[in-house]
């Protein structure tokens, strides 16, 4: 594994599972943001385009004692991550401040050896050709960049709205990259009803997400492979926490 | 002169002092593989033409049938960088009887993979990207640097061979190629070897470096995960014996004896003696994976294998059966003398292989790493089936050719005196 670069700034999630409903607006607007495609057959939901997915989990127990949980998965950022090493092209980096994981479409050459190493299931090919019924393409994000079929693609953390608030604070005379709580965000955190995503600098403590992924009950997912996400899920019930990750039989769960 | 017409019509062109079946006889075989090249260029035309959705890809499965082909067959290929490197660097002289046939068969194994990876990109446009924008800390750089530069090699060592077509031979200045080709065998033999070691080793790598994903995540040495070192092992311990078994069946199509079974036990005993040595090591492998890997993951034995499809009888098929027990057939001269257990351990060698590959391919992909995630189950679908049968038929193709015009078997006329 080559080694990755430190960050001063690093844009991070913090997702209250106990707040999410799991009614997926988180994905709707992620899919109007980000120009992905409606497909005319997407039932076929392992070659059905999501750059966020909302999992159902459950407790496993039967009624009353019957427990369901929402996991919003956008891809995780990570700190160390499985899937840049592995591109031949360099497709995909972890080389801007912020810590973003890049994916630049007209590079990738469709090898999908980033898919196999991502246990996040993050990453989507284009199988299709996108189309966009007639009129649809006016709603287009202009400052997202369509893909076409035969390259992988994945959640950016909204990079363009990234790129917007750094503009609007050069405008302003402000550091872009200080840039304050709430200046930037995804479009997920901002369609979320119920403020269960916060997003921000988990690096800066002035960020609300600083003190989130600190907490007693904060976790990643799949933390013991060393993938270090920057994507933190937050629950108060341990069997969610214990869903997290894997764990044997005689381990204990954090938190 | 007087012409013998009884003589197939192509007579002359055939090796000397061969004898081969009639031209029509082999036209209706020709058309037959032609036939299902045909069915396979379908496939790829419309890989091509609408995209790899009309596989049975999807975003679970990123690679398949087709990786696992590839796979394989770069693995069973090997007996052409190997027996080139035991013919003309140590010297094995014997190995000469049975060098032509390997560089073939290992000419078509990595051309085809490469026929096939044109199919199993998104962008085969952007192909060249791999040398452009290489990654030097992707195995599968290494990979796309380390194929090409070896089919190249297989090229050069297939190219004096064709030379020396009767016809063509008569020539003067192709002669002087030919033969000036055959003094620098030797160089390229070493640098076959050289590229190909390392590239079956990045196959392997290629997985072993895959840290998110405990089913093929492995430790190693330095930069190199432990299946770096087992895939050049496994690689060597069954490419001979394919190239065997390819031989047999083409004594088989022609009636004819080509290779001498001496040679043939030579080779079983060359890929014997590497299967074994890879036994042990892969033995240990899986031992260090179920006891280290595998718990400082979070996951279980049992965890990892899934109902019949992805079970447990696979590892073992491919550790026991196909494993061990070709290997101890294999070094035992008595059992390796007998030719009807030399030829099921050269069979099972080649299915051992083919099961590692494409447990480390598919079921890799099934297994899932998120506790809430479930298991998938993949099936190629007929584009996928269509496209490695086009390569079969090529093969098919290239060595029906080979067999017929050019002088591939040094011992052919003196077997079939």
């Amino acid at each position: 594994m080559s080694s990755f670069k430190e960050f001063k700034i690093k844009w991070g999630m913090a997702i209250d599972l106990d707040k999410c409903t799991g009614c997926g607006a988180c994905m709707v607007a992620c899919q109007a943001e980000n120009n992905i495609a409606p497909q005319p057959d997407a039932s076929n939901k392992l070659k059905s385009l999501n750059w966020l997915v909302v999992y159902e989990l459950t407790n496993g127990k039967p009624f009353p004692e019957h427990e369901v949980a929402y996991l919003p998965r956008p891809c995780m950022q990570c700190g160390k991550p499985s899937c840049v090493s592995v591109c031949p092209v360099i497709a995909t980096d972890k080389n801007e401040e912020g810590g973003i994981v890049s994916q630049v479409y007209p590079r990738c050459i469709g090898c999908r050896y980033c898919m196999a190493s991502c246990p996040y299931h993050a990453r989507y090919f284009n199988w299709f050709d996108p189309t966009w019924p007639e009129g649809m393409d006016k709603t287009l994000t202009p400052d997202v960049s369509v893909r076409p079929r035969g390259v992988v693609e994945k959640c950016s953390f909204c990079h363009h709205r990234f790129m917007q608030a750094k503009d609007k604070a050069r405008v302003e005379g402000r550091d872009p990259n200080a840039l304050n709580d709430g200046d930037y965000v995804t479009s997920c955190t901002e369609a979320c009803p119920n403020g269960a995503i916060v997003f921000g600098d988990v690096n800066n403590p002035a960020h609300k997400v600083h003190d989130l992924v600190k907490g007693k009950y904060a976790f990643r997912l799949l933390e013991r492979l060393g993938t270090d996400p920057q994507v933190y899920y937050i629950s108060r019930r341990e069997w969610v926490r214990r869903l997290g990750d894997n764990y044997l039989e005689n381990e204990k769960v954090k938190g | 002169m007087d012409k013998n017409y009884d003589l197939p019509i192509d007579a002359a062109l055939f090796p000397e002092g061969c004898t081969r079946c009639s031209l029509s006889k082999f036209l209706v075989w020709i058309a037959a593989v032609m036939a299902v090249f045909g069915w396979g260029l379908y496939a790829a035309y419309r890989v091509l033409a609408e995209g790899l959705g009309v596989t049975g890809l999807d975003d679970y499965f990123g690679f398949g049938l087709w990786i696992t082909f590839d796979l394989a067959v770069i693995a069973l290929g090997a007996g052409a960088f190997f027996t080139g490197l035991l013919r003309y660097i140590l010297n094995i002289d014997p190995l000469k009887n049975i060098i032509n046939l390997t560089v073939i068969v290992g000419f078509l194994c990595y051309s085809g993979a490469m026929l096939v990876l044109v199919l199993d990109v998104g962008q085969p446009l952007r192909a060249w990207f791999g040398y452009w924008h290489a990654n030097v800390h992707s195995m599968l750089t290494e990979v796309i640097f380390c194929i090409t530069c070896y089919c190249l090699v297989l090229v050069i060592e297939y190219v004096p061979l064709i030379l020396e077509q009767k016809q063509l031979n008569r020539n003067k200045l192709v002669h002087a190629i030919a033969h000036n080709f055959h003094l620098m065998m030797p160089l390229f033999a070493g640098i076959g070897a050289f590229l190909s070691t390392f590239h079956q080793g990045s196959l392997g790598g290629m997985y072993g470096v895959l840290f998110a994903r405990p089913y093929i995540a492995r430790d190693g040495f330095f930069i190199w995960p432990w299946t770096f070192f087992l895939y050049v092992l496994s690689a060597v311990g069954s490419g001979p014996v394919f190239t065997v078994l390819v031989c047999t069946i083409m004594e088989k199509m022609s009636g004819k004896q080509l290779v001498s079974w001496e040679i043939k036990s030579l080779m079983g005993k060359i890929a014997g003696t590497m299967l074994t040595v890879y036994m042990v090591f892969k033995l240990a492998d899986t031992w260090a994976w179920a006891n280290d890997i595998l718990p400082r993951s979070g996951l279980t034995f049992d965890q990892v294998f899934y109902g019949w499809i992805y079970g447990k009888w696979l590892l073992w098929a491919e550790l026991f059966a196909c494993g061990v027990l070709p290997a101890i057939i294999l070094i035992v001269p008595s059992t390796r003398n007998n030719r009807a257990l030399f030829y099921t351990a050269a069979i099972l060698d080649c299915i051992g292989v083919t099961i590692n590959r494409y447990v480390m391919t598919v079921q890799a992909l099934a297994a899932p790493v998120m506790p809430f995630d479930s298991w998938e189950t993949y099936a190629p679908n007929w584009a996928e089936w269509g496209a490695s049968a086009m390569i079969m038929a090529y093969a098919a193709l290239i060595l029906s050719l080979s067999y017929r015009y050019l002088p591939v078997f040094p011992q052919e006329v003196k077997l079939n005196k």
